[in-house]
């Protein structure tokens, strides 16, 4: 078999041999159950009396979004003003310059919410001290906050009822001490020891064989590099991001980035299933998710493969596929898989530059990341499906003129209206966004912004219209990879994509948990044979029409206007 | 509200000391003791740094075997890609001149003996490899000009392509900069 196609099938397998234990792992940790890594137990009362906390306190939903929204709004304040001021502050060798207050806004939004869409370059638009302090710091955060907001939507489903849903400040902090520091520290040596740097030394300078004067920047990115893809964050050291050799040096690194990447947001959903006692409902969700990875990863790769149809017509070889934004080491098949992840699970990382990718390509990035729940982000895969699921539950429930229930707890008029609201939210961010950017663009194209408005593509006709619905759909789905092309470093872009990012972040927390938190306080009922049982076959393909068809009706139409045109163009 | 406030305050406080500055120089002193020490992998001939064992260069003299095309110049302060669509007429158009420049300098070449990846720019600009076949099509050119047999030089490709991981996993690759200065040697 072909060995690129070999690496993709290892990778997949390694990741989901990690992830099944794992999962059973931290279903156990949030638990409070006995687990191995209990010694690290000192280290996290240590932060909890420096921080005034009793991680023994229950909170109900409202104390736990209170808690998860005060906590994202220190960390807003903080990091814009550190961004801000960049220039004033120590680390930074390369003497780069403070941000400006938009971009500033922007970033700092962009990495608190997960998403790290990156209107800068990491070479010359942050330093050191941000690069840690702020940005790594906010992958680690932002990740473990996803996580813990899963573990109270857990917990509103363990017991039969219960108001009471566990600490919020101790899932976060043990979202970080016993998962993501000790995965991100073997991460970060493994690509330590294959060659991704991690001394402080600023530029370097060589004379290069040739004869040229070349300039390397470098920096510690080995341990950013790690939460990067653990945290399904995505922001990239360097300005390219996981294609940069010194980011992504070799076909191994490549392979643990990918896994770290998956790794987690499996894990999540085998731990939900071990933690509420329903194996087979996780084992059913695996299995949707599974599937619509495949469904998107097939033809991806099939139009990678095949290489690009006009570069075929002036007679080259491509039987490496196409090789237009890709790098060598890894090839389009690998690159195939890394686009189809890193889109549904809202990383955002980028080996190869998916502006450059085929048509047909763009389609299913940007269906993964409109659908956001195959596997989906840490933590926030869980709750975008949980909608997708009570949406389903309805639907069925009305099919087969029942009260829809979940788990023993009926599911009314309130919580199908909150679905139904963060339901419609996506469309609503996403095709307003692109039409007013497309607004903009045609109607203010001298407007003096730092990139005029008809300076804003870099591509054009439909594969322009693509750029500015792909920064929308990836802001809006908190996922951060970019069709780079789009000149996005400017007030109308950071604006509009800082406000999208924030509503596209928390309204899908709050919806879920506050469903979750209404349903786990009502009354059980024990199943009887009417109940609609979730954990069938029957009741997933359910789940898996809600969101073909949810997610068709909603962008079919831009999908058309943009990479189905171009893709129909170049048919001729 | 203020509770949870002067909490967020104090524990955003702590984790700062541990995951920015214990996490990061953990794995700054254990990278100290890879190859570079932490710096990234440099490479010397004659003693003078002549490049990063990772980071491709710009090479365009006849007599060495070139990478692929970079959007930034080989710009290792500012990586990036061309991010041009894959129908942009002005972007076709570059390619068909790099076509037309690779057939100009070898002229015994077929254009279905070119690979894509030696007319199309990579994702960071910096792609430190070429594919095997980019390089068979340069063996004449760079035996010509170095008045070395193709046999020889022929054999220095062979041995200085990287096959698949563990001859399992992903492509085979030519590192251009080491494949370069192997040339160098051979001259002597």
């Amino acid at each position: 078999m072909n060995t690129e196609l070999l690496g993709i099938i290892a990778t997949y397998l390694l990741t989901l041999a990690i992830a099944i234990p794992l999962g059973k792992y931290l279903a156990k940790v949030f638990a409070g159950e006995k687990v191995w890594t209990d010694f690290l137990k000192p280290i996290e009362n240590g932060i909890f009396k420096l921080s005034g906390i009793n991680p023994k306190e229950e909170m109900n939903w409202k104390q736990h979004l209170k808690a998860l929204l005060t906590i994202n709004m220190v960390w807003l304040v903080y990091g814009f003003f550190v961004l801000l001021y960049q220039d004033k502050l120590p680390l930074n060798p390369d003497g780069n310059p403070g941000m400006s207050p938009d971009l500033s806004f922007n970033t700092v939004i962009s990495f608190v919410v997960n998403c790290n869409l990156q209107h800068y370059s990491g070479e010359s638009g942050v330093s050191y001290l941000t690069q840690h302090f702020v940005l790594m710091f906010l992958q680690f955060v932002s990740c473990a906050t996803g996580i813990a907001a899963a573990v109270v939507l857990f917990k509103a489903f363990r017991d039969k009822t219960s108001a009471k849903l566990g600490n919020f400040w101790d899932f976060f902090v043990k979202s970080i001490t016993r998962l993501l520091l000790p995965m991100s520290l073997v991460i970060a040596l493994i690509l330590a020891f294959n060659g991704t740097p991690t001394s402080y030394e600023g530029k370097d300078q060589f004379i290069s064989v040739q004869g040229d004067t070349v300039n390397v920047s470098r920096g510690p990115a080995a341990a950013f590099v790690a939460i990067k893809h653990l945290g399904t964050n995505g922001g990239g050291w360097f300005g390219t991001n996981s294609a940069h050799p010194l980011e992504n040096p070799s076909y191994l690194t490549a392979m643990v980035e990918l896994f770290a990447q998956v790794v987690i947001p499996i894990a999540m959903v085998i731990a939900f299933g071990y933690f509420i006692r329903r194996r087979k409902l996780a084992w059913m969700m695996f299995g949707v998710m599974t599937i619509g990875m495949l469904l998107l990863l097939i033809p991806t790769l099939s139009s990678e493969l095949g290489g690009n149809p006009a570069l075929a017509k002036m007679g080259i070889s491509q039987t490496t596929g196409a090789m237009e934004g890709k790098e060598v080491r890894f090839g389009p098949a690998l690159s195939a898989y890394w686009s189809t992840v890193t889109t549904i699970i809202s990383t955002g990382s980028v080996n190869s530059m998916h502006d450059s990718t085929m048509p047909l390509t763009g389609v299913w990035q940007l269906l993964g990341m409109m659908i956001n729940s195959f596997y989906g982000g840490c933590g926030v895969g869980i709750l975008n499906y949980f909608i997708y699921l009570i949406i389903a539950v309805f639907i069925s429930g009305l099919m087969v003129g029942r009260t829809p229930e979940f788990l023993g707890h009926k599911v009314e008029a309130r919580e199908i209206k909150i679905a139904a609201l963060v339901t419609l939210l996506s469309p609503f961010l996403i095709l307003a966004g692109t039409a007013i950017a497309s607004y903009v663009f045609t109607n203010y194209g001298e407007a003096a912004w730092a990139v005029q408005p008809k300076n804003w593509l870099n591509n054009p006709g439909f594969h322009g219209f693509s750029e500015m619905l792909y920064e929308m759909t990836s802001s809006n789905a908190n996922n951060g990879s970019g069709f780079e092309g789009l000149g996005d470093n400017n007030v109308f872009w950071n604006v509009a994509t800082g406000f999208v990012l924030m509503l596209g972040r928390f309204l899908p927390i709050i919806g879920p948990i506050a469903i979750a938190g209404l349903l786990g306080a009502k009354k059980y009922i024990p199943e009887s044979a009417g109940t609609l049982k979730t954990d069938t076959l029957t009741f997933s393909v359910m789940i898996f029409a809600v969101i073909v068809v949810l997610n068709a009706l909603s962008y079919f139409p831009a999908l058309a206007l943009g990479p189905l045109a171009e893709y129909f163009t170049m048919l001729k | 509200m203020k509770k949870y406030l002067l909490q967020s305050i104090r524990l955003t406080a702590v984790l700062l000391v541990l995951l920015c500055v214990v996490y990061p120089l953990i794995v700054a002193f254990a990278g100290g003791f890879s190859k570079g020490n932490g710096g990234g992998e440099k490479i010397t001939k004659n003693g003078k740094v002549v490049g990063y064992a990772l980071i491709g260069q710009n090479f365009s003299k006849p007599e060495y075997f070139w990478g692929r095309p970079s959007a930034v110049g080989y710009n290792a302060a500012g990586s990036g890609g061309s991010n041009k669509g894959p129908s942009n007429e002005e972007y076709l158009a570059v390619v068909s001149g790099r076509i037309d420049t690779l057939l100009k300098y070898h002229p015994y070449l077929k254009k279905a003996d070119i690979p894509a990846d030696m007319v199309t720019a990579s994702g960071s600009g910096l792609d430190p490899n070429i594919s095997e076949q980019a390089a068979i099509i340069q063996i004449k050119r760079v035996a010509a000009n170095r008045g070395l047999t193709d046999r020889a030089v022929a054999e220095l490709v062979v041995k200085n392509t990287e096959g698949p991981l563990l001859g399992m996993f992903g492509p085979s690759v030519v590192n251009v900069l080491k494949l370069n200065l192997a040339l160098d040697e051979l001259k002597k």
